[in-house]
Protein backbone atom coordinates (compact mmCIF):
# COMPACT_ATOMS: atom_id res chain seq x y z
CA UNK A 1 0.00 0.00 0.00
CA UNK A 2 1.02 3.80 -0.51
CA UNK A 3 -1.17 6.16 -0.01
CA UNK A 4 -1.27 9.40 0.80
CA UNK A 5 -3.43 10.55 3.95
CA UNK A 6 -4.46 14.45 4.38
CA UNK A 7 -6.50 15.26 7.27
CA UNK A 8 -8.75 17.62 8.94
CA UNK A 9 -6.28 19.72 10.94
CA UNK A 10 -3.31 20.12 8.42
CA UNK A 11 -2.19 16.34 8.64
CA UNK A 12 -0.36 14.91 6.06
CA UNK A 13 0.86 11.52 6.11
CA UNK A 14 1.94 8.82 4.17
CA UNK A 15 2.03 5.06 5.16
CA UNK A 16 4.48 2.25 3.24
CA UNK A 17 3.38 -1.08 2.31
CA UNK A 18 3.39 -3.58 5.38
CA UNK A 19 4.61 -0.58 7.95
CA UNK A 20 3.54 -0.73 11.02
CA UNK A 21 2.65 2.91 12.31
CA UNK A 22 1.79 4.15 15.69
CA UNK A 23 -0.88 7.03 16.46
CA UNK A 24 0.45 7.86 19.67
CA UNK A 25 -0.80 10.98 21.86
CA UNK A 26 -2.57 11.97 25.00
CA UNK A 27 -6.61 11.73 24.60
CA UNK A 28 -8.19 14.09 22.64
CA UNK A 29 -5.50 14.38 20.47
CA UNK A 30 -7.05 13.89 17.55
CA UNK A 31 -4.77 10.43 17.09
CA UNK A 32 -8.60 8.46 16.99
CA UNK A 33 -10.51 10.81 15.02
CA UNK A 34 -7.76 10.00 12.38
CA UNK A 35 -7.80 6.64 12.57
CA UNK A 36 -11.80 7.00 11.78
CA UNK A 37 -11.32 9.15 9.14
CA UNK A 38 -8.91 6.07 7.48
CA UNK A 39 -11.50 3.83 8.35
CA UNK A 40 -14.34 5.73 6.70
CA UNK A 41 -16.88 6.25 9.52
CA UNK A 42 -16.10 9.75 10.10
CA UNK A 43 -15.77 12.02 7.00
CA UNK A 44 -12.84 15.03 6.73
CA UNK A 45 -14.84 18.52 5.89
CA UNK A 46 -11.19 18.85 3.46
CA UNK A 47 -8.28 16.54 2.26
CA UNK A 48 -7.82 13.36 0.48
CA UNK A 49 -7.46 10.14 1.15
CA UNK A 50 -5.86 7.86 -1.41
CA UNK A 51 -4.82 4.22 -1.87
CA UNK A 52 -2.39 2.73 -4.17
CA UNK A 53 -2.95 6.35 -5.92
CA UNK A 54 -7.02 5.65 -5.74
CA UNK A 55 -8.60 8.25 -4.83
CA UNK A 56 -11.41 7.16 -1.34
CA UNK A 57 -12.21 10.11 0.59
CA UNK A 58 -15.53 9.31 0.10
CA UNK A 59 -15.73 5.91 -0.36
CA UNK A 60 -18.09 4.51 2.81
CA UNK A 61 -16.39 1.82 5.21
CA UNK A 62 -17.91 -1.34 4.11
CA UNK A 63 -16.20 -0.94 0.61
CA UNK A 64 -13.03 0.11 1.54
CA UNK A 65 -12.28 -3.39 2.64
CA UNK A 66 -9.92 -2.40 5.72
CA UNK A 67 -9.92 -4.77 8.84
CA UNK A 68 -10.51 -3.04 11.64
CA UNK A 69 -10.34 -4.07 15.52
CA UNK A 70 -12.09 -1.82 17.98
CA UNK A 71 -11.29 -0.80 21.51
CA UNK A 72 -13.42 -3.38 23.30
CA UNK A 73 -13.00 -5.75 20.65
CA UNK A 74 -16.22 -5.50 19.55
CA UNK A 75 -17.17 -9.35 18.60
CA UNK A 76 -20.43 -10.23 17.87
CA UNK A 77 -21.83 -11.69 21.23
CA UNK A 78 -24.20 -14.21 19.45
CA UNK A 79 -21.94 -15.43 17.37
CA UNK A 80 -18.90 -18.41 18.29
CA UNK A 81 -15.23 -17.48 17.54
CA UNK A 82 -15.74 -19.87 14.20
CA UNK A 83 -18.69 -17.79 13.26
CA UNK A 84 -17.11 -14.11 14.46
CA UNK A 85 -13.89 -15.29 12.02
CA UNK A 86 -16.25 -16.49 9.16
CA UNK A 87 -18.45 -13.08 9.10
CA UNK A 88 -16.21 -11.23 6.88
CA UNK A 89 -15.68 -14.06 4.69
CA UNK A 90 -19.52 -14.78 4.38
CA UNK A 91 -20.19 -10.77 3.41
CA UNK A 92 -17.48 -11.80 0.51
CA UNK A 93 -19.44 -14.27 -0.42
CA UNK A 94 -17.18 -17.23 -0.46
CA UNK A 95 -17.87 -20.75 -0.59
CA UNK A 96 -18.58 -22.66 2.25
CA UNK A 97 -15.15 -24.85 2.02
CA UNK A 98 -13.27 -22.14 1.16
CA UNK A 99 -14.56 -20.23 4.58
CA UNK A 100 -14.26 -23.18 6.53
CA UNK A 101 -10.55 -23.49 5.38
CA UNK A 102 -9.65 -19.82 6.35
CA UNK A 103 -11.22 -20.05 9.41
CA UNK A 104 -9.32 -22.49 10.61
CA UNK A 105 -6.13 -20.99 9.90
CA UNK A 106 -7.21 -17.60 11.28
CA UNK A 107 -8.07 -19.50 14.77
CA UNK A 108 -4.33 -21.72 14.28
CA UNK A 109 -2.71 -17.98 13.93
CA UNK A 110 -4.29 -16.34 16.90
CA UNK A 111 -3.52 -19.72 18.92
CA UNK A 112 -6.99 -20.38 19.72
CA UNK A 113 -7.44 -24.09 18.38
CA UNK A 114 -9.82 -25.71 21.09
CA UNK A 115 -11.89 -22.31 21.47
CA UNK A 116 -13.75 -22.39 17.69
CA UNK A 117 -17.19 -23.09 19.40
CA UNK A 118 -17.28 -20.78 22.24
CA UNK A 119 -18.98 -17.56 22.42
CA UNK A 120 -17.40 -14.23 23.12
CA UNK A 121 -18.65 -14.44 26.82
CA UNK A 122 -16.96 -17.39 27.57
CA UNK A 123 -13.43 -16.04 26.44
CA UNK A 124 -10.72 -13.76 28.23
CA UNK A 125 -9.96 -10.43 27.85
CA UNK A 126 -6.67 -11.61 25.58
CA UNK A 127 -8.80 -14.44 23.62
CA UNK A 128 -11.45 -11.97 23.07
CA UNK A 129 -8.38 -9.22 21.82
CA UNK A 130 -7.33 -12.55 19.21
CA UNK A 131 -10.49 -13.63 18.21
CA UNK A 132 -11.21 -9.85 16.88
CA UNK A 133 -7.47 -9.57 15.40
CA UNK A 134 -8.35 -12.81 13.30
CA UNK A 135 -11.53 -11.62 11.89
CA UNK A 136 -9.85 -8.46 11.20
CA UNK A 137 -7.40 -10.30 9.36
CA UNK A 138 -9.48 -13.38 7.70
CA UNK A 139 -10.05 -11.60 4.51
CA UNK A 140 -6.43 -10.43 3.97
CA UNK A 141 -6.73 -6.80 4.40
CA UNK A 142 -4.62 -4.55 2.39
CA UNK A 143 -4.63 -2.47 5.92
CA UNK A 144 -5.44 -2.87 9.48
CA UNK A 145 -6.51 -0.33 11.50
CA UNK A 146 -6.04 -0.89 15.39
CA UNK A 147 -8.07 1.54 17.81
CA UNK A 148 -6.40 1.20 21.48
CA UNK A 149 -6.36 -2.28 21.31
CA UNK A 150 -4.94 -3.46 24.31
CA UNK A 151 -6.74 -0.85 26.95
CA UNK A 152 -8.51 -3.11 28.70
CA UNK A 153 -5.36 -5.87 29.08
CA UNK A 154 -3.88 -6.13 32.15
CA UNK A 155 0.16 -5.60 31.85
CA UNK A 156 1.69 -8.92 31.89
CA UNK A 157 -1.16 -10.02 29.27
CA UNK A 158 -0.47 -6.84 27.15
CA UNK A 159 3.33 -7.39 26.79
CA UNK A 160 2.44 -10.75 25.25
CA UNK A 161 -0.64 -9.63 22.99
CA UNK A 162 2.88 -7.02 21.88
CA UNK A 163 4.83 -9.65 20.67
CA UNK A 164 1.76 -11.98 19.03
CA UNK A 165 0.51 -8.74 17.35
CA UNK A 166 4.49 -8.23 16.03
CA UNK A 167 4.81 -12.02 14.92
CA UNK A 168 1.20 -11.38 13.11
CA UNK A 169 2.26 -8.11 11.82
CA UNK A 170 5.26 -10.13 9.55
CA UNK A 171 3.36 -13.38 9.16
CA UNK A 172 1.09 -11.03 7.27
CA UNK A 173 3.06 -8.18 5.79
CA UNK A 174 -0.46 -6.69 6.15
CA UNK A 175 0.15 -2.17 6.56
CA UNK A 176 -0.97 -1.99 10.29
CA UNK A 177 -2.20 1.32 12.00
CA UNK A 178 -2.30 1.33 15.21
CA UNK A 179 -3.57 4.03 17.67
CA UNK A 180 -2.44 3.64 21.54
CA UNK A 181 -2.00 6.15 24.30
CA UNK A 182 0.91 3.72 25.32
CA UNK A 183 4.50 4.98 24.36
CA UNK A 184 6.12 1.62 25.63
CA UNK A 185 3.99 -0.16 23.32
CA UNK A 186 4.53 2.22 20.66
CA UNK A 187 8.35 2.18 20.77
CA UNK A 188 8.11 -1.94 21.29
CA UNK A 189 5.92 -2.30 18.16
CA UNK A 190 6.12 0.59 15.61
CA UNK A 191 7.90 0.94 12.38
CA UNK A 192 7.34 4.66 12.61
CA UNK A 193 5.33 6.70 15.42
CA UNK A 194 3.16 9.32 14.20
CA UNK A 195 2.94 11.86 17.59
CA UNK A 196 -0.25 13.73 18.05
CA UNK A 197 -1.20 16.82 19.96
CA UNK A 198 -4.10 19.76 19.82
CA UNK A 199 -4.92 17.73 16.37
CA UNK A 200 -1.81 18.46 14.71
CA UNK A 201 1.06 15.60 14.19
CA UNK A 202 4.27 16.49 16.02
CA UNK A 203 6.34 14.25 14.80
CA UNK A 204 6.46 10.98 12.39
CA UNK A 205 9.48 9.16 12.78
CA UNK A 206 10.96 5.60 13.71
CA UNK A 207 11.03 4.68 17.80
CA UNK A 208 14.24 5.54 17.68
CA UNK A 209 14.51 8.92 16.17
CA UNK A 210 11.32 10.25 17.89
CA UNK A 211 12.74 9.14 21.31
CA UNK A 212 16.10 9.86 20.97
CA UNK A 213 15.63 13.44 18.21
CA UNK A 214 12.55 14.70 19.48
CA UNK A 215 11.33 17.42 16.90
CA UNK A 216 9.68 19.62 19.73
CA UNK A 217 9.30 20.22 23.23
CA UNK A 218 6.31 18.29 23.49
CA UNK A 219 7.21 15.16 21.84
CA UNK A 220 10.56 15.56 24.17
CA UNK A 221 8.24 15.41 27.39
CA UNK A 222 5.68 13.02 26.11
CA UNK A 223 7.67 10.37 25.69
CA UNK A 224 9.33 9.19 28.97
CA UNK A 225 10.98 11.55 30.81
CA UNK A 226 13.40 14.26 30.02
CA UNK A 227 15.67 16.72 31.81
CA UNK A 228 15.16 20.18 30.60
CA UNK A 229 18.21 22.86 31.30
CA UNK A 230 17.76 26.53 30.09
CA UNK A 231 20.79 27.48 28.36
CA UNK A 232 22.66 31.13 28.49
CA UNK A 233 25.49 31.92 26.37
CA UNK A 234 26.75 28.36 26.58
CA UNK A 235 26.49 28.11 30.35
CA UNK A 236 24.19 26.33 32.59
CA UNK A 237 23.94 28.10 36.14
CA UNK A 238 27.16 30.02 35.13
CA UNK A 239 28.94 26.73 34.45
CA UNK A 240 30.48 26.41 30.75
CA UNK A 241 29.13 23.36 29.04
CA UNK A 242 29.73 21.51 26.04
CA UNK A 243 26.52 21.38 24.03
CA UNK A 244 25.44 19.34 21.05
CA UNK A 245 25.12 21.03 17.67
CA UNK A 246 21.46 22.48 17.22
CA UNK A 247 19.56 25.20 17.78
CA UNK A 248 16.87 26.14 21.15
CA UNK A 249 17.32 27.86 24.50
CA UNK A 250 17.37 24.73 26.38
CA UNK A 251 19.58 21.49 26.53
CA UNK A 252 17.39 18.29 26.73
CA UNK A 253 19.15 15.26 27.93
CA UNK A 254 17.30 11.92 28.80
CA UNK A 255 17.74 10.60 32.63
CA UNK A 256 18.94 7.66 31.72
CA UNK A 257 22.18 9.08 30.02
CA UNK A 258 22.64 11.05 32.94
CA UNK A 259 25.60 9.80 35.88
CA UNK A 260 25.65 10.29 39.55
CA UNK A 261 29.48 11.04 41.13
CA UNK A 262 29.74 12.32 44.86
CA UNK A 263 32.72 14.80 43.72
CA UNK A 264 32.76 16.82 40.79
CA UNK A 265 34.05 14.72 37.88
CA UNK A 266 37.28 15.80 36.09
CA UNK A 267 36.33 15.42 33.14
CA UNK A 268 32.72 16.22 31.12
CA UNK A 269 29.81 18.20 31.98
CA UNK A 270 28.83 18.67 35.29
CA UNK A 271 26.30 20.53 37.46
CA UNK A 272 26.30 20.44 41.11
CA UNK A 273 23.01 19.40 42.50
CA UNK A 274 21.21 18.73 45.50
CA UNK A 275 19.54 15.10 46.54
CA UNK A 276 16.28 15.53 47.35
CA UNK A 277 14.16 12.20 47.19
CA UNK A 278 15.07 8.22 46.23
CA UNK A 279 12.38 5.88 45.14
CA UNK A 280 13.45 2.25 44.41
CA UNK A 281 11.80 0.85 41.63
CA UNK A 282 13.46 -2.73 41.74
CA UNK A 283 16.38 -2.94 38.92
CA UNK A 284 16.11 1.19 38.97
CA UNK A 285 16.15 3.74 41.38
CA UNK A 286 14.91 7.20 40.35
CA UNK A 287 16.75 10.25 41.79
CA UNK A 288 15.12 13.39 41.99
CA UNK A 289 17.60 16.30 41.94
CA UNK A 290 17.66 20.41 41.68
CA UNK A 291 20.43 21.85 40.64
CA UNK A 292 21.51 25.42 42.83
CA UNK A 293 18.99 27.41 40.47
CA UNK A 294 16.05 25.40 41.26
CA UNK A 295 16.06 23.73 37.95
CA UNK A 296 14.35 19.58 39.08
CA UNK A 297 16.39 16.85 37.02
CA UNK A 298 15.46 13.23 37.53
CA UNK A 299 18.03 10.54 37.01
CA UNK A 300 17.28 6.87 36.27
CA UNK A 301 20.01 4.58 38.23
CA UNK A 302 20.73 0.40 38.23
CA UNK A 303 20.02 0.16 41.93
CA UNK A 304 23.21 -1.97 42.14
CA UNK A 305 25.47 1.08 41.18
CA UNK A 306 24.39 3.10 43.17
CA UNK A 307 26.81 4.60 46.13
CA UNK A 308 26.33 3.69 49.52
CA UNK A 309 24.88 5.96 52.32
CA UNK A 310 22.66 8.40 49.67
CA UNK A 311 20.24 10.11 51.43
CA UNK A 312 18.05 12.92 50.80
CA UNK A 313 19.92 16.51 51.28
CA UNK A 314 23.72 15.56 50.14
CA UNK A 315 25.49 18.10 47.83
CA UNK A 316 26.10 15.95 44.68
CA UNK A 317 26.92 16.26 41.03
CA UNK A 318 25.82 14.84 37.63
CA UNK A 319 27.49 14.58 34.20
CA UNK A 320 26.83 13.80 31.10
CA UNK A 321 28.88 13.35 27.77
CA UNK A 322 27.74 16.25 25.72
CA UNK A 323 26.47 14.12 22.21
CA UNK A 324 23.59 12.63 24.66
CA UNK A 325 21.84 15.67 24.80
CA UNK A 326 20.11 17.43 22.37
CA UNK A 327 19.08 21.39 21.72
CA UNK A 328 15.09 22.23 22.27
CA UNK B 1 -29.63 -4.59 55.76
CA UNK B 2 -32.68 -7.20 54.54
CA UNK B 3 -34.54 -6.98 57.48
CA UNK B 4 -35.19 -3.12 56.53
CA UNK B 5 -36.11 -4.14 52.92
CA UNK B 6 -38.37 -6.40 53.52
CA UNK B 7 -39.79 -3.67 56.23
CA UNK B 8 -40.11 -1.53 53.09
CA UNK B 9 -41.86 -4.12 51.22
CA UNK B 10 -43.97 -5.05 54.03
CA UNK B 11 -46.83 -2.32 52.55
CA UNK B 12 -46.96 -3.70 49.54
CA UNK B 13 -47.13 -7.28 50.34
CA UNK B 14 -50.02 -6.69 52.91
CA UNK B 15 -52.13 -4.62 49.84
CA UNK B 16 -50.99 -7.51 47.56
CA UNK B 17 -52.17 -10.65 50.36
CA UNK B 18 -55.12 -8.68 51.23
CA UNK B 19 -56.41 -7.40 47.70
CA UNK B 20 -55.68 -10.56 45.51
CA UNK B 21 -53.82 -13.69 47.24
CA UNK B 22 -56.59 -13.73 49.82
CA UNK B 23 -59.76 -13.38 46.90
CA UNK B 24 -57.85 -16.02 44.37
CA UNK B 25 -57.76 -18.52 47.67
CA UNK B 26 -61.93 -17.76 46.87
CA UNK B 27 -62.11 -18.13 43.47
CA UNK B 28 -59.78 -21.05 43.78
CA UNK B 29 -62.39 -22.49 46.54
CA UNK B 30 -65.42 -22.10 44.05
CA UNK B 31 -63.68 -23.88 41.32
CA UNK B 32 -63.77 -26.88 43.24
CA UNK B 33 -66.84 -26.72 45.80
CA UNK B 34 -69.29 -25.02 42.97
CA UNK B 35 -72.28 -26.45 42.54
CA UNK B 36 -70.65 -29.77 44.18
CA UNK B 37 -67.55 -30.02 45.78
CA UNK B 38 -65.23 -32.55 42.83
CA UNK B 39 -63.01 -31.19 39.61
CA UNK B 40 -66.18 -31.16 37.43
CA UNK B 41 -65.87 -27.89 36.20
CA UNK B 42 -62.01 -28.57 35.40
CA UNK B 43 -62.94 -31.34 33.27
CA UNK B 44 -66.23 -28.92 31.84
CA UNK B 45 -63.59 -25.91 30.82
CA UNK B 46 -61.19 -28.36 29.48
CA UNK B 47 -64.19 -30.45 27.41
CA UNK B 48 -66.93 -27.66 26.72
CA UNK B 49 -66.88 -27.12 23.32
CA UNK B 50 -67.40 -23.08 24.24
CA UNK B 51 -64.98 -22.72 25.96
CA UNK B 52 -62.45 -24.63 24.22
CA UNK B 53 -63.66 -22.34 20.99
CA UNK B 54 -63.02 -19.33 23.09
CA UNK B 55 -59.81 -20.07 24.23
CA UNK B 56 -58.50 -21.05 21.24
CA UNK B 57 -59.80 -17.83 19.88
CA UNK B 58 -57.87 -16.07 22.86
CA UNK B 59 -54.56 -17.58 22.56
CA UNK B 60 -54.87 -17.19 18.01
CA UNK B 61 -56.00 -13.54 18.43
CA UNK B 62 -53.18 -12.93 21.23
CA UNK B 63 -50.41 -14.56 19.09
CA UNK B 64 -51.66 -12.43 16.54
CA UNK B 65 -51.69 -9.00 18.61
CA UNK B 66 -48.37 -10.42 19.78
CA UNK B 67 -46.62 -10.59 16.92
CA UNK B 68 -48.43 -7.18 15.30
CA UNK B 69 -47.68 -5.06 18.90
CA UNK B 70 -44.06 -6.24 18.97
CA UNK B 71 -43.18 -5.89 15.32
CA UNK B 72 -44.80 -2.56 15.31
CA UNK B 73 -42.59 -1.46 18.63
CA UNK B 74 -39.72 -2.46 17.45
CA UNK B 75 -39.81 -0.07 14.54
CA UNK B 76 -40.65 3.04 16.93
CA UNK B 77 -37.78 1.57 19.39
CA UNK B 78 -35.45 1.70 16.71
CA UNK B 79 -36.45 5.23 16.06
CA UNK B 80 -36.46 6.19 19.50
CA UNK B 81 -33.01 4.71 20.52
CA UNK B 82 -30.91 5.30 17.34
CA UNK B 83 -32.76 8.32 16.27
CA UNK B 84 -32.11 11.97 16.26
CA UNK B 85 -33.16 14.41 18.86
CA UNK B 86 -36.30 15.33 16.87
CA UNK B 87 -37.17 11.85 15.82
CA UNK B 88 -37.01 10.88 19.49
CA UNK B 89 -38.92 13.50 20.66
CA UNK B 90 -41.56 12.77 18.43
CA UNK B 91 -41.42 9.04 19.44
CA UNK B 92 -41.49 9.52 23.14
CA UNK B 93 -44.93 11.64 22.59
CA UNK B 94 -46.42 9.28 19.98
CA UNK B 95 -45.74 6.09 22.99
CA UNK B 96 -46.48 8.22 25.92
CA UNK B 97 -49.49 9.84 25.08
CA UNK B 98 -51.46 7.03 24.72
CA UNK B 99 -50.16 5.53 27.25
CA UNK B 100 -51.59 8.30 29.86
CA UNK B 101 -55.06 7.62 28.18
CA UNK B 102 -57.29 5.30 29.85
CA UNK B 103 -57.79 1.79 28.12
CA UNK B 104 -61.49 2.77 28.19
CA UNK B 105 -60.90 6.62 27.12
CA UNK B 106 -59.25 4.45 23.82
CA UNK B 107 -61.76 1.69 23.46
CA UNK B 108 -63.86 4.49 23.16
CA UNK B 109 -61.81 6.63 20.66
CA UNK B 110 -61.49 3.95 18.55
CA UNK B 111 -65.26 3.42 18.23
CA UNK B 112 -66.19 6.94 17.27
CA UNK B 113 -63.66 6.29 14.42
CA UNK B 114 -64.59 2.80 13.22
CA UNK B 115 -68.31 1.82 14.34
CA UNK B 116 -70.76 2.12 11.08
CA UNK B 117 -72.09 5.51 11.90
CA UNK B 118 -68.67 6.36 12.89
CA UNK B 119 -65.99 9.00 11.50
CA UNK B 120 -64.04 6.68 8.89
CA UNK B 121 -67.68 5.41 7.80
CA UNK B 122 -69.95 8.60 7.24
CA UNK B 123 -67.27 10.41 5.69
CA UNK B 124 -66.45 7.38 3.22
CA UNK B 125 -69.98 7.50 2.69
CA UNK B 126 -70.47 10.58 2.09
CA UNK B 127 -67.16 11.56 -0.25
CA UNK B 128 -68.89 8.57 -2.24
CA UNK B 129 -66.08 6.66 -0.92
CA UNK B 130 -67.34 4.15 0.17
CA UNK B 131 -70.84 2.21 -0.57
CA UNK B 132 -71.42 0.26 2.12
CA UNK B 133 -70.08 1.07 5.55
CA UNK B 134 -67.11 -1.27 6.33
CA UNK B 135 -67.35 -3.49 9.45
CA UNK B 136 -64.17 -2.31 11.30
CA UNK B 137 -65.48 -3.00 14.84
CA UNK B 138 -67.63 -5.82 16.77
CA UNK B 139 -65.61 -8.68 15.07
CA UNK B 140 -62.05 -9.56 15.41
CA UNK B 141 -60.03 -6.62 13.47
CA UNK B 142 -61.30 -4.15 15.63
CA UNK B 143 -60.33 -6.34 18.61
CA UNK B 144 -56.92 -6.98 16.81
CA UNK B 145 -56.87 -3.03 16.07
CA UNK B 146 -57.48 -1.76 19.34
CA UNK B 147 -55.44 -4.57 21.29
CA UNK B 148 -52.32 -3.84 19.04
CA UNK B 149 -52.41 -0.13 19.81
CA UNK B 150 -53.20 -0.96 23.53
CA UNK B 151 -49.76 -2.72 24.38
CA UNK B 152 -47.39 -1.35 21.79
CA UNK B 153 -45.91 0.97 24.62
CA UNK B 154 -46.09 -2.19 26.62
CA UNK B 155 -43.09 -3.53 23.74
CA UNK B 156 -41.32 -0.83 23.60
CA UNK B 157 -39.82 -0.82 27.11
CA UNK B 158 -38.21 -3.87 26.91
CA UNK B 159 -37.05 -3.56 23.52
CA UNK B 160 -35.24 -0.55 24.09
CA UNK B 161 -33.29 -1.51 26.87
CA UNK B 162 -32.29 -4.48 24.85
CA UNK B 163 -31.08 -1.88 21.57
CA UNK B 164 -29.49 0.51 24.79
CA UNK B 165 -27.40 -2.56 24.88
CA UNK B 166 -25.90 -2.68 21.93
CA UNK B 167 -22.33 -1.97 21.52
CA UNK B 168 -22.47 0.61 18.68
CA UNK B 169 -18.82 -0.74 17.59
CA UNK B 170 -19.98 -4.13 17.25
CA UNK B 171 -22.15 -2.48 14.58
CA UNK B 172 -19.28 -0.48 13.26
CA UNK B 173 -16.79 -3.07 12.97
CA UNK B 174 -19.60 -5.02 10.77
CA UNK B 175 -20.02 -2.64 8.52
CA UNK B 176 -16.10 -2.08 7.99
CA UNK B 177 -16.32 -5.66 7.21
CA UNK B 178 -18.05 -4.56 4.45
CA UNK B 179 -21.76 -5.62 5.70
CA UNK B 180 -24.59 -3.48 4.56
CA UNK B 181 -26.80 -1.89 6.47
CA UNK B 182 -29.10 -4.72 5.51
CA UNK B 183 -26.86 -7.50 6.81
CA UNK B 184 -25.77 -5.95 9.89
CA UNK B 185 -29.51 -5.07 10.78
CA UNK B 186 -30.85 -8.65 10.48
CA UNK B 187 -27.76 -10.63 10.91
CA UNK B 188 -25.73 -8.60 13.57
CA UNK B 189 -28.20 -5.79 15.09
CA UNK B 190 -31.41 -8.18 15.88
CA UNK B 191 -29.70 -11.35 16.96
CA UNK B 192 -28.53 -9.09 19.68
CA UNK B 193 -31.58 -7.66 20.49
CA UNK B 194 -33.02 -11.19 20.99
CA UNK B 195 -33.76 -11.33 24.45
CA UNK B 196 -35.50 -8.07 24.45
CA UNK B 197 -37.57 -9.50 21.62
CA UNK B 198 -38.19 -13.02 23.83
CA UNK B 199 -38.99 -10.50 26.97
CA UNK B 200 -41.26 -7.86 25.17
CA UNK B 201 -43.27 -10.86 23.01
CA UNK B 202 -43.77 -12.97 26.71
CA UNK B 203 -44.90 -9.32 28.15
CA UNK B 204 -47.37 -8.47 25.51
CA UNK B 205 -48.91 -12.21 25.17
CA UNK B 206 -49.09 -12.45 28.91
CA UNK B 207 -51.04 -8.88 29.04
CA UNK B 208 -53.22 -9.73 26.23
CA UNK B 209 -54.45 -13.15 27.40
CA UNK B 210 -56.06 -11.03 30.36
CA UNK B 211 -57.32 -8.58 28.45
CA UNK B 212 -60.94 -7.75 28.82
CA UNK B 213 -61.85 -3.95 28.39
CA UNK B 214 -60.84 -3.59 24.54
CA UNK B 215 -61.68 -6.58 23.70
CA UNK B 216 -65.03 -6.81 25.28
CA UNK B 217 -65.88 -3.11 23.65
CA UNK B 218 -64.33 -3.47 20.41
CA UNK B 219 -65.13 -7.14 19.77
CA UNK B 220 -68.96 -6.64 20.69
CA UNK B 221 -70.36 -9.57 22.02
CA UNK B 222 -69.15 -11.22 18.64
CA UNK B 223 -65.50 -12.43 19.17
CA UNK B 224 -65.63 -13.29 22.88
CA UNK B 225 -62.39 -13.70 24.48
CA UNK B 226 -61.47 -15.63 27.74
CA UNK B 227 -61.34 -12.56 30.37
CA UNK B 228 -64.86 -11.76 29.07
CA UNK B 229 -66.28 -15.28 28.97
CA UNK B 230 -64.89 -15.32 32.92
CA UNK B 231 -66.63 -12.01 33.45
CA UNK B 232 -69.58 -13.99 31.60
CA UNK B 233 -69.67 -17.23 33.63
CA UNK B 234 -69.72 -15.10 37.06
CA UNK B 235 -71.97 -11.89 36.25
CA UNK B 236 -74.26 -13.03 33.57
CA UNK B 237 -74.99 -16.89 34.45
CA UNK B 238 -75.04 -18.16 37.89
CA UNK B 239 -72.03 -20.17 37.05
CA UNK B 240 -69.68 -19.32 39.50
CA UNK B 241 -67.51 -22.31 39.72
CA UNK B 242 -66.95 -22.96 35.94
CA UNK B 243 -65.73 -19.37 35.92
CA UNK B 244 -63.79 -19.72 38.72
CA UNK B 245 -61.93 -23.26 37.33
CA UNK B 246 -60.98 -20.95 33.91
CA UNK B 247 -59.89 -17.92 36.19
CA UNK B 248 -57.25 -20.71 37.72
CA UNK B 249 -56.52 -22.44 34.48
CA UNK B 250 -55.58 -18.76 33.03
CA UNK B 251 -53.50 -17.80 36.53
CA UNK B 252 -51.82 -21.75 36.13
CA UNK B 253 -50.74 -20.63 32.51
CA UNK B 254 -49.84 -16.91 32.69
CA UNK B 255 -47.43 -18.41 35.78
CA UNK B 256 -45.61 -20.67 33.82
CA UNK B 257 -45.02 -18.38 31.15
CA UNK B 258 -43.81 -15.68 33.63
CA UNK B 259 -41.53 -18.47 34.79
CA UNK B 260 -40.25 -18.98 31.63
CA UNK B 261 -39.49 -15.27 30.66
CA UNK B 262 -37.42 -15.14 34.34
CA UNK B 263 -35.50 -18.25 33.12
CA UNK B 264 -34.45 -17.13 30.12
CA UNK B 265 -33.68 -13.79 31.18
CA UNK B 266 -31.44 -15.31 33.46
CA UNK B 267 -30.36 -18.41 31.31
CA UNK B 268 -27.96 -18.53 28.39
CA UNK B 269 -27.95 -14.73 28.06
CA UNK B 270 -27.37 -13.41 24.51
Amino acid sequence: MFGRFTALKDISMTVGRGEFVTLLGPSGSGKTTFLMILSGFEAPTSGQLTLDGREMTETPPEARGFGMVFQGYALFPHMTVEENIAFPLKVQGRSGADISRRVRDMVEMVGLGGHGHKRPAGLSGGQQQRVALARALAYSPPVLLLDEPFSALDKNLRGQMQDEMRRIHQETGTTFVFVTHDQEEALALSSRIAIFEKGQLQQIAPPREVYERPSNRFVAEFLGDINILPVTASQIEGRAIHLPDGTGDNLAIRPENMGLSLTEPTCGNALPVELRDLTYLGAETRLALATKGGVAVTLHMPTAKLPEGLAPGAAVWTSWEASRGFML
Amino acid sequence: MLRSRLFLLAPLLIFLALAYLIPFLGVMRWSVTLPEPGLGQYKTALTDPLVLSVIWRTVRICALVTVLAVAMAYMITLLWVRGGPVMRLFVELCILIPFWISVLTRAFGWLALLSNRGIINTWGQDLGLLAEPLTLVRNEFGVVLGMVHFLIPFAVFPLASAMRAVDERVLLAARGMGASRARVFWQVFVPMTKTGIFGALLLVFVFALGFFVTPALLGGGRSVLVAELIWLRIFQSPDWGLGAAISVIMMVAIGLLLMLTMKYAKGPGR
